[in-house]
Order: structure tokens, then C-alpha cells, then sequence
């Protein structure tokens, strides 16, 4: 079962950090199908957190089709997101190994490679949308 | 709300009905001083004052100790605001508490005073007229009586049949009152004292002479009833006055003459009552010694003349009629300071 | 949606002056509404208000469709937990549960001793001997197995300490959970709140400067930055909540609903905490005939 912890400084909407959070437990495999979420009272308890927060997020999981809540006996993940994409994980990250390292060989330190990634994502990001 | 009013009050309840219980059971194992008593024992004595000195603080312990609190403790801790959120209301919650509070101050006041009387019934049966007839109990004569007050009078009345319960009422709505007034303990408890000591010392001057209109009695002054003389340093009669009836509360003893003016009594009556004395040029409270034919001739001459004695008096046989007004009185003070405390309870504190 | 608690040019005045004016308020049932203001604004006077501690001066206050403290109806349905938790100090924590059994129509005795015994509360203790945690724990247990529509909490957590004032939190929404109750705290600190309310009421000087849910306060503010400016040439749907200078750059917080477009801002999401903040550091603006309250439009 999956434990929710949350970020108070990422500036990130609780109920967002515990969407991504399911999100990103399914996609790595830690969640498959069949596997039930905590309830919203245990995630109360466990992060001292508003109930409709996990309620909202609960169903925005359910409207994105990733969970099915059945009265009475819980939430239960109806889908993974371990779909074809993951066997391309691979070798993207090869990319960006071979990538990062000649980042480095040119002089970028850590934050300027950072800095870089995200304005290039953003940017792309920006483009996609336009 | 019972439960609560208990549960906070026990402490308080315990301590003043231990005390009561402590009185009760020295006075029953003491046991009452014999019937027709002349002189009380320097144990029984003590006793008897005793008896009065409790009975009139009770109601002021309550007052203080009881009714200031009542409020004042949960304005200051807080706790009001905890306990006027739970599902009973304001009013009800001020009701409970005066309401149960109030009743065991009026059971307290009234059982010592049961007690109390009780025990000193012996010695109020033997009280004497409380002005003293000449010859009769004055000086050698009877050496062993001891003057006691009668019940009715402003010393005992207070601390003699049911008035106690309704002083007990009042002080504890009293004290109430001060303190949701007030809202702090330490001076609503000193009001409390202050007011109530006042009321205590007013009523039986200001208030219970006139509640039933005193009797009257117009009365030749004889050597039999004459009770006190005083004369000042150039020969003339300051104060006159003669024995009221038996266990009445003689309110005014005033000299009258054959037109019903009140009058000093002409200046011979002194110099016939009192042979010239150089060493107490003061006058005397009353003449010593075996009355004198002489004196029986100056009073008969004074009769004669038209002068009487008027005594103002509240009988004895007004006793109950006097304590029940009383107490009545009281008991509606309390009501009525209750239900202000209730209205401020609901509109103003918070 | 019912309201829970309704207030309409409510207004509260001490010897001292105004401690709440033209206060127009509107509060869900089913959410947990923070209060959050600076210490004097005037919070504890309306959350007295809501309890019936207090009468209002001007304006109406309705509270779970009641008049507040207007009969033991209306106080079964509206819990208290008032500030700094007042408790007996010579009764003990049971006498303090058997207090709630006797005076509280729905009283639910087997939560409350769940509740006791769970936080380790020793039942024969006197509550003048408890810390201040267990102090506010018990009356919240009290507020909460008193099982209300409503529960206010004036500053419960002030007092305690960070490990206190989570389970404090935890335990608060855990009730909320269970019973669906709707809960109205006030706190001045906003960190408290962030994680327990959907909604929000922020209170400055007397007035209700920001009302509204939470999600939707923080989608219709936005932080620009850019370079400096004057915030009066912003188009007139942007109102300018702050706004700070240096010589080169200009940074703003704006309330719009539509979306930002002028490319010279570099435009970012504002966190609760920076918007209250916000509010709060705003001048006193409020001149006569302006309306304090900004609903959010949905």
C-alpha cells in the first residue's frame, strides 16, 4: 500500500501532491491493479489533512480512470501506467546520461545544468501548448 | 446540570455542614441548661453566646464563601465559556445553581437555627422584661439572677426561629449578584460582606419597629416599675423610663404629662429619688438600696400631677407574626435579586 | 449549498471600538474554514459571536439556521473549544466526560472514552494537573463527542507544541472525517491551517478582507514579476493586492479570474501563506461605501 507524505514548501496544492504521488507510484510499478489506496480516514490521520483534499483527489484519480472507489470496501487501482511508454525509459535515460556528462565535460555545474533543463522544458512545454 | 452543580459544590457544602454537624453535636452532648434558670454556668454561658455569634455569621459565610463564587470562579478560570457551550442554556444553568446552592444555604441556616434555639429555649423562657423593675432585681436583692434577653429583641431575634433562612437566602443571592456585577471574587466577597453587614445592622432599626405598628401603653410610674433614672450635674431628670411587659420589645419610654406632651420630668423628682450624693454629681442609673417610703410619696405626688409613663413596645405574643414578615421579606429580596442574576446571566455577561 | 454560518453587516462594538464591522460572511457546510488574521483583528470576537458567547451590535448572524445560543437545540448543534481550552482544574478528566454525558442531548460516550484512552489521558486525573496539550485534547474530545453540526475552535493550537499541534490536527480531521462535521478555526498562524482548510476567511481590522475556497483563492491570484512599472497601467480586471519596487524590477500580486497575457510578466503561482500574507500587509484601503468582502466568482 502506498504512504502519502506531503511537501508543505513546494507550493504544490495538497490535493495535486497526492494525485502525483499515486501517479508516479503507478507508473514506477508500486502500485499495480487491484491494489487499494489508503482510505481517506487513514490519510487523515496519517498527514493530518483535510478530508475533502483526498476526496478531491481520490476522484480526480477516479475521473482519470486510474481508480474505481467501491462503497464500503475502499479505492482500488483499475489501471497501470507501467504501459509501453516504460520499455522506452531505457533508453531515453542513456540519452540523457551521455547528455549530462557532456554537459559537465563543458563546465556546467550542477545548478547551471539544472537551470538549463528546466528553461529548455519550460520553453518546449510553452510551444506545445501555443 | 444537577450532577455538575454538585460535583463543583461538594467540597464547599462538606465543609460548612461538618462545622454544623461539630455545633449540633456539642450542644446535644452539652445539653440544654435547666428550665427556669437563674444563672448560666460560665460553660453554658459561653455556649449561649456562642450560639448567636454562629447563627448571625452563617448567612454572611455563605454570602461570602458560597454566593460570590458561584459566578466568579468561572468568569476567572475560564470555564464558563466551556460549560455555556454545552447543550444547557445560560438561564437553566444559573437556575440550577442558584436554586441548589440556595437551598442547602437556607437547610444550613435553617438547622443551626433549630439547633440553637432549640438549646437556648430554657434560657429565653427565663428572660426578664429587659428593663428591670426598682427593688426587684437591682443590687443586693437578688444577687444570683442574670438578666437574658428576650427572643425578641434586636439581639436574639436574628438568630431565633426562621429568620436565619431568610438571611441565609439573601446573602448567598447576594453574594451572587455582587459577583456577576463584579465579576472578580476577591471584591464581590468584600461587597458582599459589606452589604449584607449593613442590611444586618439596618433592619432591626430602620425596618422591623414599623413592619406591624408598635403597641402602646400609657403606665403611672410607681416605685414597682420604675427602671432607670438619670439625672445630669444641675439637678435635672435626663432619663426616666419604666419596665415594658414581660418579653416585649420596648422601642420608646417617654415621660408624658396631664395633656399627653412628652416631658422631662420636673427636676424635684430627682432630688426626692435621689438624695444629694456628692461623690456621683453624675446622677445613678438606678437608686440602690431599700425604696423608701419617701420615694413611693414623690411618685404618687408625680401622679397626681398628671405626669405618666408612655411605653412603645412590640408585645412578645408578635413574635412568630414579626419573624414570618421577616423572613417573608428576605425571601422575596432573594427572588427578586435571582431573577435580575438570571437576566444578566442571559443578556450581559460573557 | 447550505450555509453554515451566515452573517450579514454583523458588527460588534467594545467600549474600545469596533472589534468586527459590516462583517458579510457566508460559510459552507462540509468544509473546515480557516480564520486567519493578525492578533486584534477580531476574530475571536466573531467565532464568540458564532457561539452566542457575545451578542452582535449591528447585523445578523445566523449559525446552523439558528440564532447562536438561542435554546439547547441550537447549542447541541454548535460546538465550542474556546480559547487557551478552559477546562476545570479540580475535576478530573472523567468527571469532565461524565460533564458532557449529563448536559449534551447527543453526547457519544464510547467516542469520548475511545478518544481518552487513546490519547493516554489517565481518567482520574484532575485536568489542572493535565499539560497543555492534553488540556486542549480533552476539550476537544468534549467539542467533538458532543457530536455538533458545527465546531468552532478559537486559536486551539496556540499553546502547544509542533508535536501536540499535529495530533491536535490529525485528530480534528479525523473527526471530520468520520462525522462530516463542519469545522471554523482561527489561527494567526497560516502554516497551521494550510493543510486543513478548504476554505478561508481572512480578517483584517475589524473587516473581512478575502473569503472564499481555498483552491479557487489560490487559481485566481497570481505573482508577476517583470520590469518596473506602475501597477496603475494594469488592465482594470487585475487588482493589484501588493506590490513592491526596485529600481529595475516591479513584483506584484493580482486578483484576476482571466488569464494573464502581457508577455512582459513572468508570471507564477502565489502560496496561501504569501496570499494571506498579502492581504494582510495591505493598507487600510476600506473607505466608506467600499465593500470589504470579495467573493470569489464560480
Amino acid at each position: 500500500m502506498i504512504e502519502f507524505h506531503l511537501d508543505g514548501r513546494s507550493g504544490v496544492s495538497p490535493y495535486l501532491q497526492l494525485v502525483q504521488q499515486v501517479r508516479h507510484a503507478l507508473r514506477l510499478g508500486l502500485l499495480r491493479e487491484g491494489d487499494r489506496l489508503p482510505t481517506v480516514k487513514d490519510v487523515v490521520t496519517q498527514l493530518a489533512i483535510n478530508p475533502n483534499t483526498v476526496l478531491k483527489a481520490y476522484r480526480e484519480l477516479e475521473h482519470a480512470g486510474l481508480v474505481a472507489a467501491r462503497p464500503g470496501v475502499g479505492t482500488f487501482v483499475t489501471r497501470t501506467l507501467t504501459d509501453a511508454t516504460l520499455a522506452a525509459h531505457g533508453p531515453l535515460r542513456q540519452d540523457l546520461r551521455r547528455w549530462l556528462d557532456r554537459a559537465r565535460r563543458a563546465g556546467l555545474d550542477d545548478e547551471s545544468i539544472e537551470a538549463l533543463f528546466m528553461t529548455t522544458f519550460r520553453t518546449t512545454a510553452r510551444e506545445d501548448i501555443a | 446540570m444537577i450532577w455538575l452543580t454538585w460535583r463543583q459544590f461538594r467540597a464547599q457544602a462538606a465543609a460548612v455542614y461538618g462545622l454544623l454537624a461539630v455545633l449540633a453535636a456539642i450542644l446535644v452532648i452539652a445539653g440544654r441548661p435547666l428550665s427556669g434558670v437563674v444563672r448560666l454556668t460560665p460553660a453554658d454561658s459561653r455556649l449561649y453566646y456562642a450560639g448567636i455569634v454562629v447563627t448571625y455569621l452563617l448567612p454572611a459565610v455563605i454570602g461570602v464563601f458560597w454566593g460570590a463564587p458561584l459566578v466568579t470562579r468561572e468568569l476567572e478560570a475560564g470555564t464558563h465559556r466551556l460549560v455555556w457551550n454545552q447543550s444547557v442554556t445560560r438561564a437553566r444553568w444559573m437556575a440550577t445553581k442558584l436554586a441548589l446552592t440556595g437551598l442547602a444555604a437556607v437547610a444550613a441556616a435553617g438547622l443551626l437555627s433549630l439547633v440553637v434555639t432549640w438549646w437556648a429555649g430554657p434560657v429565653d423562657a427565663a428572660s426578664q422584661p429587659s428593663t428591670v423593675p426598682v427593688g426587684a432585681d437591682i443590687g443586693t436583692d437578688v444577687p444570683d439572677a442574670e438578666s437574658f434577653a428576650a427572643r425578641i429583641s434586636p439581639l436574639l431575634f436574628g438568630v431565633r426561629g426562621i429568620t436565619p433562612v431568610g438571611y441565609a437566602a439573601f446573602a448567598f443571592v447576594l453574594g451572587v449578584t455582587a459577583g456577576i456585577l463584579l465579576r472578580r471574587t476577591v471584591s464581590a466577597m468584600a461587597v458582599t460582606l459589606a452589604v449584607f453587614a449593613a442590611v444586618q445592622i439596618a433592619v432591626p432599626f430602620a425596618v422591623r419597629p414599623y413592619v406591624i405598628p408598635a403597641a402602646q401603653q400609657t403606665v403611672t410610674i410607681t416605685s414597682a416599675n420604675i427602671s432607670k433614672l438619670g439625672v445630669n450635674s444641675s439637678g435635672e431628670v435626663e432619663e426616666l423610663a419604666v419596665a415594658g411587659p414581660r418579653g416585649a420589645w420596648v422601642l420608646g419610654n417617654e415621660t408624658v404629662d396631664a395633656t399627653g406632651r412628652v416631658v422631662t420630668a420636673p427636676s424635684w423628682v430627682a432630688a426626692c429619688l435621689l438624695p444629694p450624693m456628692p461623690s456621683e454629681p453624675q446622677g445613678r442609673a438606678s437608686p440602690s438600696g431599700p425604696v423608701a417610703e419617701a420615694d413611693q410619696e414623690c411618685l404618687t405626688k408625680l401622679a397626681d400631677l398628671g405626669y405618666r409613663q408612655r411605653v412603645t413596645y412590640q408585645p412578645a405574643d408578635r413574635f412568630w407574626a414579626l419573624q414570618g414578615t421577616e423572613t417573608a421579606i428576605f425571601l422575596a429580596l432573594s427572588a427578586l435579586l435571582a431573577w435580575l442574576c438570571l437576566r444578566w446571566i442571559r443578556n450581559r455577561v460573557s | 449549498m447550505t450555509a453554515v454560518l451566515r452573517a450579514r453587516q454583523l458588527g460588534k462594538k467594545y467600549r474600545r471600538g469596533w472589534a468586527l464591522t459590516g462583517c458579510a460572511l457566508d460559510i459552507p457546510a462540509g468544509h473546515v474554514t480557516g480564520l486567519v488574521g493578525p492578533n486584534g483583528a477580531g476574530k475571536s470576537t466573531l467565532l464568540n459571536l458564532a457561539a452566542g458567547m457575545l451578542a452582535p451590535t449591528t447585523g445578523t448572524i445566523e449559525v446552523c439556521g439558528g440564532m447562536p445560543g438561542s435554546g439547547p437545540a441550537q447549542l447541541a448543534k454548535v460546538g465550542f473549544v474556546a480559547q487557551d481550552t478552559p477546562t476545570y482544574a479540580g475535576l478530573t478528566v472523567a468527571d469532565h466526560l461524565r460533564l458532557g454525558a449529563r448536559l449534551n442531548p447527543n453526547w457519544d460516550d464510547a467516542l469520548a472514552h475511545r478518544r481518552i484512552e487513546r490519547l493516554g489521558l489517565d481518567p482520574g486525573q484532575r485536568a489542572g494537573k493535565l499539560s497543555g496539550g492534553q488540556r486542549a485534547q480533552l476539550a476537544l474530545t468534549l467539542g467533538i463527542a458532543k457530536r455538533p453540526e458545527l465546531l468552532i475552535l478559537d486559536e486551539p493550537v496556540a499553546a502547544l507544541d509542533p508535536l501536540a499541534r499535529r495530533e491536535f490536527l490529525q485528530d480534528l480531521m479525523e473527526a471530520v472525517a468520520e462525522h462530516g462535521l463542519s469545522v471554523v478555526l482561527s489561527s494567526h498562524l497560516v502554516a497551521d491551517l494550510e493543510r486543513v482548510c478548504d476554505h478561508l476567511v481572512v480578517l483584517v481590522a475589524a473587516q473581512v478582507q478575502l473569503a472564499g475556497e481555498v483552491e479557487d483563492l489560490l487559481a485566481a491570484h497570481h505573482r508577476l514579476s517583470g520590469p518596473r512599472r506602475d501597477p496603475a497601467t494594469l488592465p482594470a480586471d487585475q487588482q493589484v493586492i501588493s506590490a513592491s519596487h526596485t529600481d529595475r524590477q516591479t513584483t506584484l500580486v493580482v486578483r484576476t479570474e482571466a488569464p494573464i497575457l502581457d508577455p512582459a510578466w513572468t508570471v507564477s503561482t502565489v502560496g496561501l501563506e504569501d496570499l494571506v500574507l498579502a492581504y494582510m500587509s495591505r493598507p487600510a484601503e476600506a473607505g466608506p461605501g467600499r465593500r470589504p468582502t470579495l467573493e470569489v466568482l464560480r
